[in-house]
């Protein structure tokens, strides 16, 4: 099992984190996109060598409107 | 006259307005105020991506208008406010933060000694921090020590329009301060921001009195001339305040005298 924001569900083994993107329906080249693991930011450059494991806690962030 | 830079963190701006992006009727309202304002900064939060999809589209509309600066609103504990603080830089490649760690949902209401704790975290990572306080000359000259990039205390609690409720605060504050004041949160007309200026404060944030307003744009303008406004008045040196009258025509020369 791993957390999505916040949201527990199964992983297939060799889930990395651009194919998690992809299902969250995230487009791996739009801006304002950050992404963090176990509580660690991982810069975009290194997304595509980030395998997910059993366990990892994912946060998936984007720029929204705030005051 | 000499043109009046307001200068933080390696930055100058000719405006001391900063404007929240949230709460318009529609993004076009949105453009049309940020025009009207002035603003060179605008504040942007950091959320998690629904995972239904559907994109938002404030950061295309803004990142080629304003300096961006994304805050932590609604964190609640040191730990959310670093991390959402470290994702806002890899999302906006920028290390400005509005930091905001909130005691209760209720009042919103700084928790002062935890944000003074991620303010000293945040600072040690290289991000030019800018802490939303309590209007505390003590809390402030603490965020100041630990290498805040400024301080800003609430006029009154957010999204209240209360304006400043506690003015000698806000200009002891001001008077102390080693470090730039930006007067945030509670800001409710045009007379709220132009005070906040002439007690001495740097700059003042403000959003949810122009993006609720009856007419936003027209309600932006009239921030960005009050901000403009009571700068000037600030620089200009008031007059001290007399409990008598004082003529201000000559006193001679009356007829019928």
């Amino acid at each position: 099992m791993i957390t999505v924001n916040g949201k527990t569900r199964d992983h297939a083994n060799g889930l990395d984190l651009p194919a998690l993107l992809g299902e969250a329906g995230v487009d791996l080249g739009a801006r304002g996109i950050a992404v963090a693991v176990n509580g660690t930011v991982v810069p975009r450059a290194r997304w595509a060598e980030r395998a997910v494991a059993d366990g990892d806690a994912i946060e998936i962030v984007k720029v929204l409107q705030g005051g | 006259m000499a043109e009046d830079l307001f200068r933080i963190a390696g930055k100058a701006f000719t405006s001391r307005l900063f404007l929240g992006t949230a709460g318009y009727p529609n993004q076009q309202v949105f453009l049309d105020s940020l025009a009207a304002s002035g603003a060179q900064v605008v504040t942007v939060s950091i959320r998690r991506v629904d995972m239904e999809g559907g994109a938002e589209g404030i950061l295309d509309l803004v990142r080629d208008r304003a300096w961006l600066l994304p805050n932590t609103a609604g964190c609640a504990t040191v730990k959310d406010a670093v991390l959402t603080a470290q994702l806002a830089r890899e999302a906006l490649d920028t290390n400005w933060i509005k930091l905001e760690l909130i005691g209760d949902r209720e009042t919103l209401y700084p928790d002062v000694e935890q944000l003074v704790t991620a303010a000293a975290q945040l600072v040690d990572d290289g991000f030019a921090v800018l802490p939303y306080c309590t209007d505390d000359p003590i809390v402030c000259r603490r965020l100041a020590d630990v290498g805040c990039a400024a301080v800003m205390p609430l006029g009154s609690p957010i999204g209240t329009g209360l304006g400043i409720l506690n003015p000698y605060n806000i200009e002891m504050i001001c008077s102390r301060s080693t470090v730039p004041v930006i007067l945030d949160a509670g800001v409710g007309t045009a007379s709220d921001a132009a005070l906040a200026m002439e007690l001495g404060c740097d700059a003042v944030l403000l959003n949810t009195a122009v993006s609720k307003s009856t007419d936003p744009v027209r309600m932006a303008a009239a921030m960005g001339h009050a901000v403009a406004g009571g700068r000037l008045a600030r620089l200009a040196g008031r007059i001290p305040k007399r409990t008598r009258a004082e003529a201000s025509s000559p006193e001679l020369g009356l007829i019928g005298g």
